[in-house]
């Protein structure tokens, strides 16, 4: 056998190889241990359209991540002030990101605005008009450059914080990625409660400790009569009889004394007095101590446990609580228990998320999908394989050595990236199929018109290979634009058609120009063939 | 064996037949674009944004009552539609909010006790989002669009760009023409299926003009439109056995892919016999027009009338 033809006869074996060794895990379910140390152990992945799941694109609130912050940053300068003793007549957020102070004196105005600019050197001073009421108004803004910065942050640690979420609800092979500015793409395959889910990855889980507000009732104040510092939240309870829950309003401090930041640890336990749920939380050291002085000085107060807004319980404080422990108990089952140790100990998102979409797909869809898909497949290449042989004879088997061979490499490709198969993918393949045998054609025909013009069968090969090589090229970049196209702007279904396009493309090309080609020679090397089967 | 040989049919010659024909086809798609663009069309919720549920009863759902009371609680139009195979429906509601899907199924749990039902999918599209995907896919096609005819123009020259992007045009008019008649529903798959028939008739076209190529050079003393027919002739078979085996195949989706990709599947099968069409009549047909503009040579239309 000439040498040129040997070498290529080892290119493919190799590849052939190579695809089943890549293939394996995804065709073996139980590898040996021997295997996973050596060998490839990526599989090829279902798209959530096969196997069910839920997709889901959140939309982080970036604004107000930054108008948090600005809070946050007041309520630090009006600490700050109160210990230092200096009168201030108000201190609050203007707009999304700018902050306004109201001096009684122009002396102590002017030494708070050295302070705050070198304590925070993002936030710039904007010049206001006068100084209204008697009062020297000051405010700050903050830089365009530290507000964008905030706010990718905020996408970032709001990522981090939806993935501790998720790894420790357990879902298998989760996707989590940012997508654009302030978009969160989540896939999570197999989820049977998309409902929880959501539930759990959604919520801000902002856990504020905050004192209730004994002098004011709720019920009689109205909320344009409430003190600068108060506010009114519901209370979820429910009535012993009915067990329905409603919202009671309840008036409380609008300062956390305590926030879900210092937490250490939640667990859930069950209460063994009445066998509820409830959540028992640690606090680190400084919240230890916080709760410590807080608690000691107001007992006989109500504590009002707010989650998000809600407040899950007031209990009253009966006495100081020293050791940083405390429980939540409130109106919930043990999922929900369960569910809100996970947000508390995965942390609160930096800013509330919105689902702008959530495409979820029933395991029972998914399984008929593939079922389906398996079948057409097999239905197709099973008529294309029949007409070529039918149409070309002996160069029509060699057409769908090619096509299996190229199905078996894109397989083993895809395999090897670990790509995601979605339904659209099969389909890709499917189409792969009819395309692949399209190279041959477009050689065949060529070979033929060879023929026709009084070529030996060997020079009619030759011939027809050479001049179509051109044209098969020129077929696939052609192809190969759109895919990359497609890859590039589509996501989950659609990026899965464009990888196996783009991959069955690059395939064929190698398949069509060497392997076919290989058989041919092969046999022209060993028979004398005297009239071709075409 | 031979299916198709020495044929010796005058394919630039029936170009007035062809172009009215895809002139009418063209226009039918742009009206079809124009709706797009107004959200009038049977637009996909991934782009018109909305919610859509697709639920498998155990018995038989009385469709105008499930209809009433699920407009009558969400206080928007609601559409409805049975699915082949089983008691299953798919509930459509345009531009809702987040939880519209949960809001479904409640009223189906409520209102039909006795019928329990399993949620095949659902989906939840915000606004932002379709106005996203629908600029994204403008640029997709866009750029698609300018990479093909930028790899044409380098490849052979100027006017068999032009042919090729009118050919590719046309299809793409064709099929949005077709989904817009048939009402089927514009959605991510249909863009893929268009994209995706598009670099398959560019395929076909590049073929064509690949032998018009080699035959300028080889049958010099030749009419233009006689090497033009000659060309399209010669790769007559290529292009009708390579339609055949592709539409084997996606046929094959078509009948047995199931429902998810029914309509995808539909897509390239119609897309197929369309590239088919339109590299024929419609890719070689205006490169020769152009290249009688230019004065080179006449048609033989032209030289008759005189």
């Amino acid at each position: 056998m000439p040498k040129s033809i040997s070498w290529r006869i080892t290119i493919i074996a190799f590849f052939v190889l190579l695809s089943f060794l890549y293939l394996t895990p995804t065709l073996v379910s139980n590898l040996p241990g021997w295997w996973t140390g050596y060998f490839p152990k990526d599989k090829i992945h279902l798209g959530l359209d096969l196997q069910g799941g839920t997709h889901l694109v959140m939309k982080v609130d970036t604004q107000k991540a930054v108008e948090g912050y600005i809070d946050l940053i007041a309520s630090d300068l009006e600490d700050s002030l109160n210990v230092r003793r200096i009168r201030i007549h108000q201190i609050n957020r203007v707009g999304e990101d700018a902050i306004r102070l109201a001096f009684y004196d122009q002396n102590s105005a002017e030494n708070e605005a050295q302070l705050i600019k070198k304590k925070y050197p993002e936030l710039e001073q904007i010049q206001i008009r006068d100084s209204e009421g008697g009062m020297v108004h000051l405010e700050f803004r903050m830089e365009k450059t530290a507000v964008q910065d905030r706010k990718d942050k905020a996408v970032a640690q709001a990522l981090e914080t939806i993935r501790n979420r998720i790894d420790q609800f357990g879902v298998l092979e989760p996707v989590i990625q940012r997508e654009g500015i302030d978009h969160i793409v989540i896939q999570l395959p197999g989820i049977t409660d998309p409902k929880r889910a959501i539930e759990l990855i959604g919520k801000t889980a902002r856990l504020e400790f905050k004192l209730v507000d004994e002098n004011l009732s709720a019920s009689s104040s109205s909320p344009y009569a409430l003190p600068d510092d108060a506010e009114i939240l519901m209370e979820q309870q429910s009535s012993s009889a009915t067990g329905a829950v409603q919202g009671v309003p309840i008036v409380v401090k609008k300062k956390a004394i305590i926030t879900g930041d210092l937490l250490t640890d939640a667990q859930v336990k069950i209460d063994s007095q009445n066998n509820e749920p409830y959540v028992a939380i640690d606090f680190n050291s400084t919240g230890a101590r916080l709760f410590d002085q807080v608690t000691a000085a107001n007992v006989g107060k109500r504590f009002a446990i707010v989650l998000d807004g809600n407040v899950y319980s007031a209990p009253v404080i009966r006495e100081r609580i020293s050791g940083g422990s405390a429980q939540i108990s409130g109106n919930f089952n043990e999922k929900e228990a369960a569910d809100l140790a996970i947000v508390l100990r995965a942390g609160s998102l930096p800013a509330p998320v919105k689902i702008v979409q959530n495409v979820t797909v029933g395991p029972s869809i998914g399984e008929d999908s593939i079922s389906k898909g398996l079948m057409a497949g097999g239905i197709g290449v099973l008529l294309v394989v029949l007409f070529m042989v039918f149409y070309y004879r002996m160069a029509g088997l060699v057409a769908n050595f090619g096509m299996v061979l190229n199905v078996l490499f894109l397989l083993g490709a895809l395999a090897a990236l670990g790509a995601t198969l979605t339904l659209p993918g099969i389909a890709a393949i499917v189409l792969l199929v009819g395309m692949s045998v399209d190279s041959n054609v477009l050689i065949f025909e060529r070979v033929k018109e060879e023929i026709r013009l009084g070529c030996t069968p060997k020079m009619s090969i030759d011939a027809g290979y050479d001049k179509a090589f051109l044209t098969v090229m020129d077929s696939h970049v052609t192809t190969l634009i759109t895919a990359a196209v497609l890859f590039q702007f589509g996501t989950g279904p659609v990026k899965g058609f464009a990888v196996s396009l783009s991959l069955g493309v690059i395939i064929n090309l190698f398949t069509t120009l060497v392997t076919t080609k290989v058989v041919f020679d092969s046999a022209f090397s060993r028979f004398q063939i005297r009239r071709l089967s075409i | 064996m031979q299916l198709i040989s020495n044929t010796n049919i005058d394919f630039i010659g029936k170009r007035k037949v062809s172009f009215v024909i895809s002139s009418i086809i063209a226009i039918i798609g742009l009206i079809g674009i124009l709706q797009i663009a107004r959200n009038s069309a049977n637009m996909g919720i991934g782009f018109s944004g909305g919610t859509s549920v697709q639920l498998s009863f155990t018995h038989p759902i009385p469709q105008e009552k499930a209809r009433k009371l699920l407009t009558d609680h969400l206080l928007r139009e609601v559409n409805l539609q049975e699915i082949k195979g089983g008691n299953r429906i798919l509930v459509k509601v345009g531009k809702s909010g987040a939880d519209v899907s949960e809001t479904i199924t409640a009223v189906f749990s409520k209102e039909f006790p006795g019928n329990a039902f399993v949620v095949e999918s659902s989906t939840d599209v915000g606004p932002s989002i379709g106005n996203k995907l629908k600029t994204d896919t403008l640029k997709a096609v866009g750029l698609s669009m300018i990479g093909i005819i930028l790899y044409i123009a380098w490849r052979f020259d100027f006017k068999f760009g032009v042919g090729a992007i009118a050919a590719t045009l046309h299809d793409v008019l064709a099929m949005v023409a077709l989904f817009y008649l048939m009402n089927k529903e514009i959605n991510l798959l249909f863009i893929t299926a268009v994209l995706t028939i598009a670099g398959y008739s560019l395929t076909d076209t590049v073929v064509v003009f690949d032998r018009i190529r080699e035959n300028l050079h080889k049958y010099v003393d030749d009419t233009k439109e006689g090497l033009f027919n000659r060309s399209i002739n010669e790769v007559l078979p290529r292009t009708v056995i390579t339609s055949l085996t592709t539409f084997l195949a996606a046929i094959s989706l078509f009948l047995f892919g199931g429902e998810v990709i029914h309509d995808f599947a539909l897509a390239l099968v119609a897309g197929i016999i369309i590239a088919t069409y339109s590299s024929i009549f419609i890719a070689s047909p205006i490169v020769a027009v152009l290249e009688a503009r230019r004065g080179g040579w006449e048609l033989a239309e032209r030289a008759r009338l005189k």
